[in-house]
């Protein structure tokens, strides 16, 4: 299509990451460092998983549509797995590197919570998940045509764009989530989040029926982002209390320079 | 619908010049590649730019002039052209050229006879609508295989027809890239393709050009440039290009091939009977390449024996017998162009009239009657202009026409083997398609026989061996079939050195004589044929045949003859060729204007003739979405991100609040 819909595709699928990078990472540089370092994992996990579907494809028969089908298949599961234990593996080296900075520091207490890593690390692997997902995408949206000379549907852009920005969220919620859980050494929470990333890639196996996929997407990113809000420390009154304002230390904050 | 517009769709599609993205998964769902486009492409000359530069909806159903102006004066709004060739050839006439070619770079100028000038006298191309020499800043394609023309009508059918009135979005759209770098004229592209100033130099034109082929019945010295003592040659001339308003498609069946057939028909003829009983004067073939284009070939070669850079000169030349258009002859009469202006000097009038009498003479017991157009009238477009240009030679010119041209196609790409009605019996082999003698080749072998005999005669052989010269018709229409029909064929195959098989093509080839750098090849294929139908075997080594001598100590003959390994045919029993040394005097020389080697780009002589570079030429087809979805992605896209740096902020602003569980300080300060 035009340029109008490869911004508004961008701005679909990274509008939210956008803003959550500006407002609470941007400017705490070792909370970039962890994002950062969070996509990095991402990547070696995908680096692993493309190769084993590059050399299984290699093996395989190329003629059998049913085989192909399956590989696919098996791939999405493996990928998803080896992302999460690359999760963990990313949890177990920021606790230590928490160790480590502890010793630098010179005050009492962490320079980051591990909360905060739990949310900077989700959204480093969202971003870079986000990025592969959707950037081949994009560079064709800048073309003249859209998709459906071939009969497919001509929402395919949108659709992705969405599918994207759920992704994104998903990846910052599970990231929070999954941290806490291990935290409390709760397995059957890191259990919830691996099995729930596995129904979203495999909900991808819907389309091009997107209504069937984006919509289970969507109810699971709601669940998924009420329970990282309550593990995060939130709760319903704090959200209450905030909403009408009712909350001293919001409005001194607010009143301090008049 | 009617017959025509069934015929001859046009698609006119929106479109645009773009830079090509890389063919992956989500892009093959977007675009249908077309497999087979041709463009117009830009040409330039000493004073304007002509053809196209990088389309609209609607259907109409004929390429011709007044619609082609209309979309020109609306370009704004039309994007490009594609025009879907027919199968069959159109039943009315189509010319893409002037009406009078090469107007200005012939013999009649102002200066030569002001009566004759301009084509005041006879107008050769009426039906010309000058198309070609129209400047579009628009490409136009012309799509030749039959499947892509389908996709595009399935997909237009699909959406682009009104429902209610309106087309439904998303609508099919095709894209067309065409772009040509050059510009304004050739001085301009020249000077900014100059490589004198600049390390990498980029070229943005490149001259038209390629190279003439010649032989002569007599070897003649071709290292010792100039004027040769005692040497007196019969110039036979035929031209070898043509042209259609597309590049890539320049069949010219009537316009060249008729001619340069009948000429290599009549060299092949006189083969024998110049061993047996020589006659005194050479006999010269030339076949000159980028005609069409002002004359390039034929003024190089006067301009190279002006300055002593060909084997002979101007003062060699005896006569000059020219084979022009003869395909199409009515109630079999010849027509004897000859130049009124140079024909008031006696002594050339009665050299001029000795030759018609000569071909008077051939012509008995012939089907071929010559006759003689007015006396006033001039000559036709013909290379023999360029010789008259220098001096008053006597000459004359064949053509099938008495006045304007019969070919009713001249330089379009109707002007093809179906249009010179090569009929071949149905359920025939290629093979045995190209061994069938057809009609047009039998007529044609008279007109060689004609030649052939006036040739002998006059260069000064014996009146009585004359009935012993005869055309062979079989050799005609193996010569029609592969220049039409085929050029890969086993005959052609068997003709050629085995590094040139690959230019052989499963088409008629592309007589458009292209730009310098590639060797076009209709040139490839003449020199070959000139070399075996004339030449002769000669039992020696292959390396030695390489290396153009006779044996390991010959010095000379590479100055005389010039050798060829020819890969032969293979034998009944065998896959291994046969080949063999042909041993002839057929050579090429340059056909590149000299404007370009004096660096007169604006010059008025000589052809200044150049065409543009492009990028690749492609043409893909899609569906466009409508305005609405666009701007509603896009607003969705800006309200997302509005909405989600609000809540994201007024989150980060209290996220104390919010996160504030009393057990650990919040994971989201701010």
């Amino acid at each position: 299509m035009t340029a109008s819909v490869f911004f508004g595709c961008t701005f679909i699928a990274f509008g939210p990451a956008i803003a959550l990078f500006l407002f609470t990472i941007a400017r705490e540089p070792l909370r970039v460092i962890f994002l950062i370092a969070g996509a990095f994992f991402w990547l070696v996990s995908l680096l692993l998983s493309s190769l084993v579907w590059f050399i299984s494809v290699q093996i395989s028969n190329k003629e059998n549509a049913a085989q192909q089908k399956g590989l696919l298949i098996f791939g999405v599961v493996l990928s998803v797995l080896l992302q999460e234990a690359f999760r963990f593996g990313y949890y177990k080296l920021l606790k230590k590197a928490n160790e480590g900075l502890l010793t630098l520091s010179q005050e009492e207490t962490m320079p980051i919570s591990i909360r905060q890593l739990a949310y900077v690390s989700g959204l480093g692997f969202g971003f870079m998940s986000g990025a592969f997902s959707v950037v081949n995408i994009l560079a064709d949206s800048v073309g003249p045509g859209t998709i459906g000379i071939h009969g497919d549907s001509q929402h395919y852009f949108l659709s992705s764009a969405f599918m994207t920005m759920a992704i994104i969220l998903l990846h910052m919620f599970w990231g929070v989530v999954f941290f806490d859980a291990c935290e409390k050494q709760q397995w059957w929470a890191v259990a919830a989040v691996v099995v729930s990333h596995l129904v979203v890639s495999c909900l991808t196996f819907q389309n091009p029926g997107y209504v069937a996929s984006l919509v289970p997407t969507y109810v699971i990113l709601f669940l998924m982002g009420a329970w990282a809000f309550y593990s995060a420390g939130g709760s319903l009154r704090n959200l209450k209390l905030c909403l009408t304002c009712k909350d001293k230390d919001f409005l001194l904050a607010n009143n301090r320079p008049r | 619908m009617d017959p025509l517009s069934n015929k001859w769709i046009i698609h006119l599609l929106v479109c645009c010049v773009f830079v090509g993205v890389g063919c992956s998964s989500v892009d093959k769902k977007i675009y249908v590649n077309l497999n087979y486009t041709v463009s117009c492409v830009r040409l330039l000359n000493a004073t304007h730019q002509i053809g196209c530069q990088s389309s609209l909806s609607g259907n109409s159903p004929l390429f011709t002039r007044s619609i082609m102006m209309k979309l020109k004066s609306s370009s704004r709004r039309v994007a490009g052209v594609a025009v879907v060739a027919p199968n069959t050839n159109l039943g009315e006439a189509f010319s893409p050229h002037t009406t009078c070619p090469n107007e200005n770079t012939g013999v009649y100028s102002e200066t030569y006879d002001p009566a004759l000038a301009n084509c005041n006298a006879t107008v050769w191309n009426p039906l010309g609508n000058g198309l070609s020499y129209e400047e579009f800043d628009f490409p136009i394609f012309s799509l030749k295989d039959d499947n892509d023309t389908q996709v595009i009508r399935q997909c237009y059918l699909d959406h682009n027809l009104p429902v209610n009135g309106t087309p439904q979005y998303p609508l099919c759209a095709m894209e067309l890239y065409s772009h040509m770098f050059a510009v304004t004229d050739t001085a301009t592209c020249m000077r900014r393709s100059d490589t004198d100033f600049s390390i990498n130099p980029e070229m943005v034109c490149d001259p038209l050009g390629d190279y003439n082929v010649w032989g002569s019945t007599r070897p003649v010295n071709n290292t010792a440039k100039g004027h040769k003592m005692g040497e007196s040659v019969v110039i036979a001339a035929a031209r070898l290009d043509s042209r259609s308003f597309f590049f890539d498609i320049a069949p010219g069946a009537e316009s060249a091939v008729s001619g340069f057939v009948t000429l290599l028909a009549a060299a092949h003829a006189l083969r024998d009977i110049i061993q047996e009983a020589p006659p005194n004067r050479t006999i010269l073939y030339t076949f000159f390449q980028g005609e069409t284009f002002d004359y390039i070939g034929s003024s190089r070669m006067v301009y190279e024996m002006e300055n002593d850079q060909f084997a002979v000169d101007l003062d060699n030349i005896h006569s000059v017998l020219e084979v022009g258009q003869v395909g199409l002859r009515n109630d079999s009469r010849l027509w004897l162009h000859t130049d009124p202006v140079s024909r008031k000097n006696d002594s050339v009038n009665k050299e001029v009239v000795e030759l018609i009498a000569n071909l008077k003479a051939a012509a008995t017991n012939l089907s071929v009657a010559p006759d003689e157009p007015g006396v006033s009238q001039p000559l036709p477009p013909s290379s023999f202009q360029r010789f008259l240009r220098a001096r008053s030679i006597p000459g004359v010119v064949l053509e099938d026409h008495k006045s304007e041209f019969t070919n009713k196609f001249y330089e379009s790409m109707y002007d093809n083997e179906e249009y010179l009605n090569l009929s071949y019996p149905p359920n025939l082999t290629p093979e045995e398609k190209m061994e069938h003698v057809t009609e047009r080749a039998k007529a044609l072998a008279e007109v060689a026989t004609l030649v052939a005999r006036a040739l002998y005669k006059q260069a000064g052989g014996a009146q009585n061996l004359l009935d012993k010269i005869q055309a062979d018709p079989q050799i005609v229409t193996q010569m029609l079939y592969g220049f039409l029909v085929r050029t890969n064929n086993t005959w052609f195959q068997q003709l050629i050195p085995s590094d040139f098989v690959s230019h052989l093509t499963n088409g008629p080839p592309n007589l458009y004589v292209g730009a310098i750098q590639q060797s076009s090849e209709p040139t490839i294929l003449v020199q070959f044929l000139l070399a075996n139908l004339t030449g002769s075997t000669i039992n020696i080594t292959r390396e030695n045949c390489q290396n153009q001598k006779e044996d390991e100590t010959d010095k000379e003959s590479k100055h005389i003859y010039s050798y060829w390994w020819i890969q032969g045919a293979a034998p009944p029993n065998s896959t291994e060729r046969e080949g063999y040394c042909v041993r002839s005097s057929a050579r090429l020389s340059k056909a590149v204007s000299p404007a370009f080697d004096l660096k007169q780009f604006t010059s008025k002589d000589y052809s200044t003739w150049a065409e543009s570079r492009w990028k690749p030429i492609k043409g893909r087809i899609f569906l466009v979405a409508s305005h609405e979805l666009e701007m509603l992605t896009l607003g969705v896209g800006v309200g997302i991100l509005v909405t989600s740096l609000l809540l994201t902020y007024f989150i980060s602003a209290k996220a104390d609040i919010i996160f504030s569980s009393g057990r650990e300080p919040a994971n989201a300060t701010y």
